[in-house]
């Protein structure tokens, strides 16, 4: 076991962890962040992006630790004081979500785009975001929400 | 037109977004039970091999194993509604998705590693991999009953009118044949179920089923168990399109590894299993033979359709009286004549799959309606307006036409991508469209399409609507809350839902054949209906008024006409529930639609209303590469009405995604029975950035069955999208792909063909 020590959601953790064990897997097995879903385990669909040091990264591949240290953020860290973060108010109003599992995935890149460009243009978003799968939604309000987003 | 509603009509956000904003949301995936244990299935890598030997005392022994299940530990239990269909294998399997063995276990890895353990010996047997292949004489037989390989209940012919007679009498006509491959839904959540049983033997199973109660009766079918004895709950699902409406192997066995052990089991199939081992939409071998008049009026179709079974009968081998629909009544055709067989291979079976078979049909059948056009010297859209069905049709095949917005759809469409301005001009810029027909109105397959409701009102003003629907993630249950708000006349926010518990919610056949809306928003309306009366009875004995003279509006109970002077209505419910021969209010719906079942020649009217769309596509073909770059969809479709637009548009793009996946990307590749691209990198589901403007034009025709006017739509987004963009990429370069996908390969072979040809004539 080594002890994984690492800023997650703007509070310092430390745990025991199997050396090789996922980021993904110590988020939803040890800490019981099942807002991170995996539905590939091979990187290719997104559902699992978390942002670590402000990157979006798929933690379905990334070693747990890797984060070592590190920042991390999930979707669970994106709501702050009882207030949701513009992301998901606007995902919310603009219909962005349907069954909802490719959302928390969603969220994460569309936070570390607006973090770095809070204005982006129709092509940065889909860019941003074309690592992210959804069946439901053709992706069109998911666009949507982060403009609206963007523009606030 | 939604001006008189409070609630119907407005873009009410979805009542389970917040706890999927923030990852709250406990999907199946997220569930554990105290001593749970994983379950895998052991699957055959062969495609048709005999099991000579199975030796699971290795496995068996592996610290953290609980049990293991070959097909000598049970019954021999046969699913699917063929009952073709083995749990676990035996002597023989006959795809490569077949389950030899399962085990449970402490954890995945334990499991994982136990698969490993197991000792098969195969000899393999030759397959046959093509179905035009499998019915020839022979050929491999894959099922000891299904000579030639043939599913001989499906084998179907259906006609109205004479396509002889027709032809003759026609100007123009054209045969073809179009090729349609495997796709599969490629759900964001994987198939799962998690069993547990009580002391008492009771069995609860949280499934990502859509179909809660069929599900119960067949586990109960399976088990060999009462299905009193069963309680099904619908965990949260990540997503379904048809692929949860059948209950699969591994969920009886998943069953049967609790019972063994005691202990609550969970299956949850990997990605690669989800591609390999749940159902696929059904590959489509289909001949059509078309006639016109001159003047455009359509005189007969024929169409003789292949389809590819797979190794079993899921609800794959049904699809072709979907597949009916479109090719009997599609237009006005008054010569109809139309032939199925299904045939057995060696291939992953298919399922059913957003719009039924109906994707297959309208690409064939819109493929060749262009075509058509372009003989007769027509605009397409011309030809499509002088054909298309109208309100009060009765079809050759007895489908009563009620509402019908398809003209309205297709003219919308078409100014949309400014058709008269874009058609037939040079350069390598096109614009295509497609028209569908799908039953917006339930389908009655089975002897009951109905739903059933409960509406609580509790003491606070909480409304609860308990109703036999499937909220799957595309919202029903917000619109169920809107129907009942808007009929009982409270606030949208008081209304929660209660669904899919088979020990709670009233019967509901399922979520399929787009038949939420209407069928289970016809049930809620009746259950509000009965709850507003008994509140404004309650009123009126306290009010000493009568009944009539009473209405109910955002929770507010005044006289007719005088809105201004009200009192609440959680206080008139708190006066009827306290006093001394109290009764609390409690109230119900059951709606039945009324349908009939087909007649042993496929006539009926199954649906009690239909819904129409079209779809206007304009595309550019790049003729160096072959590339299909489409710029523009726009997408009229009658809904009948919008009981929330922001799920109507939600469904409009999640179907053409899907459709335009169809159209261009997606192939499920399979080869002598193995899948090639069973994960994300090698099958291309459309991304963000593929996804073109999308116009939603939303047709309301208020139809008089529907709640408030509603007709099923989700389906149909995604039906006419690929045919639409064919025929752009016609209008575009001047090649016809009749073989999904349009890929940049075969669009780059057929424009140097042409060229060729072209060259030849020279």
């Amino acid at each position: 076991m080594e002890t994984l020590t690492m800023r997650l959601n703007d509070e310092e953790v430390a745990l025991e962890i199997m050396p090789d064990a996922l980021l993904v897997d110590v988020l939803r097995d040890q800490l019981g962040l099942i807002g991170t879903k995996e539905a590939c385990g091979e990187g290719e669909c997104g559902a699992c992006t978390v942002l670590l040091d402000g990157q979006p990264v798929t933690s379905c591949l990334i070693p747990a630790l890797k984060a070592q240290g590190r920042e991390v953020y999930t979707v669970e860290g994106l709501a702050s004081g009882g207030n949701l973060h513009p992301l998901q108010k606007s995902f919310i109003e603009h219909g962005a979500v349907q069954c909802g599992y490719c959302t928390p995935g969603m969220l994460m890149s569309a936070k570390a785009l607006l973090d770095r460009n809070p204005h982006p243009t129709e092509d940065e978003i889909k860019e941003a975001i074309s690592g992210n799968l959804c069946r439901c939604t053709g992706y069109v309000k998911i666009v949507e929400a982060i403009k609206a987003a963007s523009s606030d | 037109m939604s001006g008189e509603f409070s609630f119907v009509g407005k873009r009410v956000p979805k009542l389970d977004a917040p706890g999927k904003v923030t990852g709250q949301t406990f999907f199946g995936h997220d569930m554990k039970l105290p001593r749970m244990l994983y379950g895998k299935i052991l699957r055959s890598p062969h495609a048709h091999a005999r099991v000579a030997r199975i030796d699971v005392s290795k496995a068996r022994a592996l610290p953290g194993v609980k049990a293991v299940l070959t097909a000598a530990d049970i019954p021999d239990i046969r699913i699917g509604w063929a009952r073709d269909h083995p749990i676990l294998k035996s002597d023989r399997v006959r795809s490569v998705r077949d389950e030899v063995a399962a085990v449970a276990a402490v954890d995945e890895e334990t499991a994982l590693e136990a698969l490993e353990l197991f000792e098969v010996e195969y000899e393999e047997l030759p397959g046959v991999f093509d179905p035009e292949d499998a019915m020839k004489p022979g050929a491999p037989l894959i099922h000891a009953d299904a000579p030639n390989n043939i599913q001989e209940k499906m084998r179907q012919s259906y006609f109205h009118g004479d396509v002889q007679k027709g032809f003759e009498e026609s100007d123009v006509v054209i045969e073809d044949r179009f090729r349609m491959p495997f796709v599969t839904h490629c759900c964001m959540g994987t198939s799962f179920c998690l069993a547990s049983f009580s002391p008492s033997a009771d069995l609860t199973i949280w499934s990502s089923t859509q179909m809660p109660f069929l599900y119960q009766r067949d586990l109960s079918m399976a088990l060999g168990m009462p299905a009193s004895k069963i309680r099904v709950i619908k965990a949260n699902i990540g997503g379904a399109f048809g692929s949860k409406l059948d209950m699969y192997p591994f969920e009886p066995i998943c069953v049967l590894l609790a019972q063994k052990t005691g202990r609550p089991v969970r299956i949850a199939f990997s990605r690669e299993e989800e591609f390999v081992a749940s159902p696929t939409r059904q590959p489509v071998i289909c001949d059509i033979k078309s006639g016109a008049r001159k003047d455009g009026t359509l005189t007969a179709r024929q169409v003789s359709m292949i389809l590819d079974n797979g190794a079993y009968s899921s609800w794959g081998a049904t699809t072709p009286l979907v597949m009916m629909l479109t090719i009997s009544s599609l237009y006005r055709v008054p010569n109809v004549k139309y032939d199925v067989v299904v045939a057995y291979t060696n291939n992953p079976y298919s399922g059913a799959m957003r719009g039924y078979g109906n994707p297959q049909a309208t690409f064939v059948v819109e493929s060749h309606l262009d075509m058509l056009a372009h003989e007769l010297g027509m605009d397409p859209m011309e030809l499509r307006l002088r054909n298309a069905n109208q309100p009060g049709d009765v079809t050759g095949q007895g489908v009563k036409i009620t509402t019908c917005g398809l003209t309205d759809c297709i003219q919308k469409a078409a100014e949309s991508v400014s058709w008269k301005q874009k058609r037939a001009k040079p350069g390598n810029r096109g614009v295509g469209m497609a028209s569908m027909i799908h039953v917006g109105g339930g389908a009655r397959i089975y002897p009951s399409d109905g739903c059933g409701s409960t509406v609580k009102v509790d003491d606070f003003g909480k409304v609860t609507l308990i109703s036999g629907s499937t909220d799957m993630g595309q919202g029903a249950d917000t619109v169920m809350a809107q129907i009942v708000a808007e009929e009982l006349g409270v606030p949208v926010e008081n209304v929660t839902v209660v669904n899919t518990d088979t020990d709670l919610t009233p019967w509901d056949v399922g979520a399929h054949a787009s038949r939420t809306t209407f069928v289970a928003g016809n049930s809620a309306r009746l259950a509000a209906a009965d709850a507003k009366r008994q509140i404004l009875e309650a009123a009126a004995e306290s009010m000493g008024e009568s009944v009539e003279d009473l209405d109910m509006k955002e929770g507010r109970i005044y006289r007719k006409g005088e809105p201004e002077e009200w009192i609440a209505f959680e206080k008139t419910v708190r006066g009827k529930h306290f006093r001394p021969d109290g009764d609390v209010v409690l109230a119900r719906g059951w709606y039945e639609p009324p349908t009939e079942k087909q007649d042993k020649e496929y006539r009926g009217n199954i649906s009690a209303t239909y819904g129409f769309a079209a779809q206007a596509v304009e595309v550019e073909v790049d003729t160096e590469t072959g590339e299909v770059k489409v710029l523009k969809i726009a997408a009229a479709h009658d809904v009948g009405r919008a009981i929330n637009p922001m799920a109507v548009e939600g469904q409009i793009h999640g179907g053409i995604s899907m459709g335009l996946g169809y159209g261009l990307y997606e192939e499920l590749v399979v080869q002598e029975g193995q899948v090639l691209n069973p994960n994300f990198a090698d099958y291309s589901l459309p991304t963000a950035l593929d996804m073109p403007e999308i116009d939603s034009i939303i047709i309301e025709t208020d139809d008089p069955a529907g709640p408030f006017g509603a007709k099923g739509m989700a389906e149909p987004a995604c039906i006419p999208t690929a045919p639409a963009i064919a025929n752009a990429v016609y209008d575009a370069v001047g090649v016809r792909i009749r073989d999904l996908p349009i890929t940049s390969e075969k669009v780059l072979k057929a424009l140097k063909e042409k060229q060729a040809k072209a060259e030849e004539e020279k």
